[in-house]
């Protein structure tokens, strides 16, 4: 037997076993076929096996392309393995193709000899017209280098939900838990949580959950029976330090950062947020927990989100306000005022392909410069990037830090590749979080409301409805100590130096520099989101017997003091970006020190394939 | 109410004021200084937030919190203050350029959500502080220094705007009547939700006299629509009657008195406020004056504050323990 009804185990009798130290699956299939859902489903189930897990969705901007079409395919790939993994993988093992567009779409990034499963059903004459095949790619000999599964996933999942009371379109939508259950048969991945997640998910809708369990359970058998699948694989769990851990992707990390901090710091939490994407599941996440006391705000627009955030931290709350690039562009003038109130404001900025609206659901690193440079006049705001999903919930803490501790603008920088993204986080001891309480001003007397702290150059958060210390502020530039409207020359001069010196002076962890020989004469140094793939491609470089050496900056503005000094170590830096050069240009111009960039806007990570030929080329002088 | 037994000189603060002589901003912070005192709100609980333009350097010279921010954006920010912090009582300063051009936006939806703000909005129908071009409420064929030919611009009526986002309370007034001024403040600070005060303002020195038709002795009585809820709606010469669904002008003489609107400024429905803002042309020889509409509808940071409140209650406070451990989890050994 292979399933006992109703009990959620499965189990595997005949067919024979094979370990496999990793494993990359990219599930694609039409936008509406459920491609994410599947991904995240098969993501949970593995990593409650104990796999180190990175993933990569990959959707199109449109909420439903044209049904077939090649515009219209969305994709999740995961990468499981029993050792540390850095990335979502450069080239997948397995492919599900729910039709010719996923198939079309997809092929080329798929290595000879992979597997490639697909919804034999969806190739008829139509469908492969629709994407431009001539021929049946599953009969014209094309695929011959792949190992192809052609499976009736459709009529399957309809055949085997015949009793149920459904239209045979309800019916169909059921295939991606064929293809799960599929999938989850080959790896043996738990079934209990993704039956737990359905009988929660279509509570009220019995029908259509019968239908999913059904669907899961037939496809799972259908890889137990059928001739065609006649082994599965194995993938031993990594070694991980203990803990309790949790898969997470960028965005929610992000969020339950901003909740962490707010109860670190004991503010309220305020986010002011207009939906963009990728940016609006931080607003969709944060708008659930308000028993936390948080409150969202769905402002008209990007500015009036940040105008209500900054109004928030005026009041003495935690003002926060999530966007992307689009969004950075309309908030920059007040964003300036609050560099000119010198109030606490966090900025997160999702960063997708531009210009303009650009590619909204591509991942892209090119507002450095703007989130550095994009205001009137002298306007220094900290600036700081996360550099992998789990890294999101820490870097938060970072920004509520900086932030309330020098009042000052912070934009923490994320980007569509790990808000979507995901991996294992070994959840925190809420016990070791960092103190983050801040101080108002008290009543007093004469207050000066730009009398600064001299260690760290802050003014004092003066909050209505304290007694005695009413005062007025504005964009209008101000007297030191009083704040008063002041045009005087030397005064201006005095405070446009002054704000830049309480951001340069903005303290920050010290550059940590892996060089495991010490002797390494190359730096591969990145920042945000390359983590990964650069990581990724470190050590095959390292495996491959070459010496070098990796850095990763978190904080851009100001940069770690020692920054300096670890450039001034290595003969070359080699600096990839998903932009055309914005931190190498920041390098160049404040270390005088060459970088070797290697930058692409695919709207995709990098693979680690190329990060590793760039470095050979650097290691030697190709 | 008068405990704290502040005064005038309380909520004066010790910068000078520099508008230029006879702008009609003097009178109404004046007007504005005496007022406050009669709230009995403690000066630290309330916030002056301005946006820019001449009007907008108000915050400063008044003894309480302020913030004078940017161009158009006052309504946000206060918003985000007053929704964080239901104990303040919070003011926007703004005027035609800031709140109906560059601020339209954000105008309109504070006063659709019915946050906690009194709106001042000081109108004088040209840009005065960039030196003399056309506003959004100038009215058409008007030479300015960016209109040489004269603007081809229909103008907006701020109050038809504001009733037409459903705001709650909606009045105007006029600078140099402290009295009515001081009385339309009163009720605007008794409403519970948004209040949008038209404010007709002279620009002595780029549109001075716009407002004549109404301040001069000798047209005021037969131009202004005195509206006085529960008394018909009238000047010295014309009354507003019923025609069909809508209002509309008679002279007094061909009518009998008995046939005059009588105001209901809580009418729940915005097409009889509507209509009456309706009634006035840019010519000012029909202008209604007073409060439009003063109705109850739950105030936003309320309703904001009332959720979590009750969220906490039925859920418990949140635990940061238990929301980091929620979803799948395993354990490493």
């Amino acid at each position: 037997m292979t399933s006992e009804p109703g009990s959620g185990k499965m189990s595997f009798m005949s067919k024979p076993t094979i370990a496999v130290k990793s494993v990359i699956i990219r599930f694609a299939g039409d936008s509406g076929d459920g491609m994410q859902l599947t991904g995240d489903r098969f993501t949970m189930d593995t990593a409650s096996l104990g796999n180190d897990i990175s993933t990569l969705p990959n959707f199109p901007a449109e909420i439903r392309a044209p049904q077939g079409t090649l515009p219209g395919v969305s994709s999740f790939q995961l990468h499981f393995a029993d050792h540390h993994v850095r990335t979502a993988g450069d080239a997948p093992d397995v492919l599900v193709a729910m039709n010719p567009a996923a198939l079309k779409a997809n092929i080329k990034d798929i290595p000879r000899g992979a597997t490639i499963i697909v919804d034999k059903d969806e190739f008829t004459t139509r469908n492969l017209t629709k994407v431009g095949y001539e021929a049946n790619p599953l009969e014209d000999g094309s695929l011959s280098s792949y190992k192809i599964h052609p499976v009736a996933l459709t009529s399957m999942t309809v055949a085997a939900l015949a009793e149920l009371p459904l239209s045979r379109k309800e019916a169909e939508r059921a295939k991606n838990m064929f293809a799960l259950g599929l999938l989850s048969w080959m790896y043996h991945r738990p079934t209990e949580a993704t039956e737990a997640f359905l009988k929660a998910k279509f509570a009220k809708k019995p029908d259509i959950l019968e239908a999913n369990l059904i669907a899961y359970r037939t496809g799972w058998n259908y890889g137990e029976t059928s001739e065609d699948f006649a082994t599965s694989y194995e993938v031993a769990p990594a070694h991980m330090s203990p803990g309790v851990y949790r898969n997470i992707g960028g965005n929610i990390a992000l969020a339950y950062g901003l909740i962490a901090a707010a109860q670190q710091s004991g503010l309220k939490l305020f986010l002011g947020s207009y939906p963009i994407t990728p940016a609006s599941d931080i607003l969709h996440e944060l708008s659930k927990h308000k028993k936390f006391g948080v409150v969202t705000f769905q402002a008209e627009d990007e500015i009036a989100a940040v105008g209500s955030a900054l109004g928030a931290s005026y009041g003495g709350a935690l003002g926060i306000t999530t966007t992307s690039g689009p969004g950075i562009a309309l908030k920059s003038e007040m964003i300036g005022l609050g560099v000119m109130l010198e109030l606490p404001l966090i900025i997160i900025d999702v960063q997708r392909g531009g210009p303009s609206t650009g590619l909204p659901t591509k991942t892209e690193q090119a507002d450095l410069l703007q989130v550095m440079f994009g205001r009137n006049g002298e306007s220094p705001a900290a600036v700081i990037a996360a550099s992998t999903p789990s890294d999101c919930f820490t870097m938060a803490m970072e920004a509520v830090r900086i932030a309330t501790t020098y009042r000052v603008p912070v934009f923490l920088l994320s980007d569509g590749y790990i808000a979507n993204g995901s991996e294992p986080w070994k959840i925190p001891d809420v016990a070791t979080l960092p103190d983050l309480s801040v101080e108002f001003a008290k009543s007093q007397e004469d207050f000066l409301p730009y009398l600064r702290n001299p260690e760290t150059l802050a003014r004092p958060w003066a909050i209505p409805g304290t007694k005695g210390i009413e005062h007025r502020i504005g964009g209008i530039e101000k007297q030191d100590k009083t704040g008063e409207i002041n045009y005087e020359p030397a005064n201006h001069d005095f405070m446009v130096r002054t704000r830049q010196a309480k951001v340069d002076g903005i303290e920050v962890p010290d550059l940590d520099v892996d060089d495991p020989t010490g002797d390494a004469t190359t730096l591969f140094l990145g920042w945000g989101s390359t983590y990964g793939p650069i990581s990724s491609a470190v050590e095959v470089l390292r495996g491959n017997g070459e010496k070098i050496a990796q850095a990763h900056l978190k904080y851009i503005n100001p940069f770690p003091k020692n920054l300096g000094a670890v450039l001034e170590k290595y003969q070359n830096v080699i600096t990839p970006e998903m932009n055309l050069g914005q931190l190498a240009m920041l390098l160049r111009s404040k270390y005088l020190k060459d970088i070797v960039g290697y930058n692409m806007v695919r709207g995709l990570p990098f693979t680690t394939a190329e990060l590793v030929e760039a470095a050979m080329g650097v290691l030697h002088n190709d | 109410m008068t405990d704290l037994a502040l005064t005038k000189k309380d909520f004066t603060s010790d910068q000078e004021v520099r508008w230029c002589p006879g702008c009609g901003d003097y009178s109404v912070l004046s007007t504005m200084q005496s007022f406050l005192p009669e709230l009995g709100i403690p000066r630290e609980d309330i916030v002056f937030i301005s946006g820019i333009g001449c009007s907008s350097r108000f915050p400063y010279y008044l003894n309480t919190f302020g913030m004078h921010s940017i161009h158009g954006r006052a309504p946000a920010i206060a918003s985000g203050l007053a929704i964080s912090r239901p104990d303040l009582t919070v003011f926007v300063i703004t005027g035609d350029g800031d709140a109906l051009s560059i601020g339209g936006n954000h105008l309109i939806h504070a006063l659709r959500r019915n946050v906690e703000l009194k709106i001042l909005l000081f109108n004088n129908r040209i840009y005065g502080l960039t030196k003399g071009q056309y506003s959004p409420a100038s009215e058409q064929g008007k030479i300015t220094k960016s209109t040489p030919y004269g603007s081809l611009d229909t103008p907006f009526n701020p109050v038809s705007l504001a009733i037409g986002a459903e705001a709650t309370f909606v009045a105007r007034t006029i600078d140099s009547d402290r009295k009515h001024l001081t009385e339309v403040l009163r009720q605007a600070a008794a409403h519970k939700g948004s209040a949008l005060i038209e404010i007709y303002q002279n620009c002595p020195i780029f549109n001075d006299g716009a407002f004549d038709q109404v301040k001069d002795n000798e047209t005021k009585e037969g131009s202004l629509l005195q509206m006085v809820h529960g008394q018909p709606i009238k000047s010295s010469t014309y009354g507003v009657i019923r025609d069909g669904g809508s209002l509309k002008l008679v002279e007094l003489s061909t009518i009998d008195e008995s046939q005059l609107v009588i105001h209901d400024a809580h009418d729940l429905d915005p097409s009889y406020a509507f209509a009456l803002s309706r009634l006035s042309g840019s010519d000012l020889e029909h202008t209604p004056i007073g409060i439009f509409r003063d109705v109850q509808r739950p105030g936003y940071s309320a309703m904001v504050n009332d959720q979590l409140t009750s969220i906490i209650q039925s859920q418990g406070a949140g635990d940061l323990e238990k929301l980091l451990n929620s979803g799948d989890t395993w354990v490493v050994d």
